[in-house]
């Protein structure tokens, strides 16, 4: 299975996926506790992360998988919806709540 | 003559949308050597620009991205952005 197909099943089989450096109770980097912070906020104690500072197949890979450039990346249902400042927008105009809810 | 820094590059790239306000903080100096730093520094971008209007903050943050692509790979390693339409 490529790394393309393994980033594919992990957002699609679950409804939250967070890509960060370092895990939810020991982020390894800011924007990453950032955006656990925000998720939290957002009552998602628990979501699905990776952590890319242990699987250097996948921090490569997921920046072509969005094409995007940056780690935090959150996936909800499937799709990109972004890093931690896109996360803090859209946390701060309510629709990330909205997004999790649908 | 100086030399170039990497806001410099950033700023001149950036000048391609046309921002009617932009500042380019270097932070590189708070997050040396933490876990995953690897190459490139940090920077936090704040701008406004009409091209911004109307867009989503994915499609925003892409426009920025898109400016900066001869340097996303190794000059910069962490990108705070903040764009917005006037």
């Amino acid at each position: 299975m490529s790394v393309h197909d393994i980033i594919d099943q992990q957002v699609k089989s679950h409804p939250v996926v967070l890509y960060m450096k370092g895990s939810p109770d020991f982020p390894q980097c800011g924007f990453s506790a950032n955006a656990v912070k925000i998720l939290k906020a957002c009552g998602v104690d628990a979501p699905f992360t990776v952590d890319v500072l242990q699987n250097p197949d996948i921090r490569q890979g997921i920046k072509e998988y969005a094409n995007w450039p940056t780690i935090p990346q959150l996936y909800i249902k499937g799709e990109f919806v972004g890093g931690s400042d896109i996360m803090t927008e859209l946390y701060q105009s309510g629709e990330l709540k909205q997004l999790l809810a649908a | 003559m100086t030399a170039e820094t990497t806001a410099d590059r950033m700023h001149r790239l950036l000048s391609a949308l046309q921002p009617s306000a932009l500042a380019i903080r270097d932070d590189s100096r708070h997050h040396a050597g933490h876990a995953g730093a690897g190459n490139g520094g940090h920077y936090k971008i704040t701008i406004v620009a009409e091209a911004f209007r109307g867009l989503s903050p994915l499609q925003r943050h892409r426009l920025v991205h898109d400016a900066l692509a001869p340097l996303m790979s190794h000059e910069i390693h962490a990108l705070a952005i903040k764009a917005s339409a006037p």
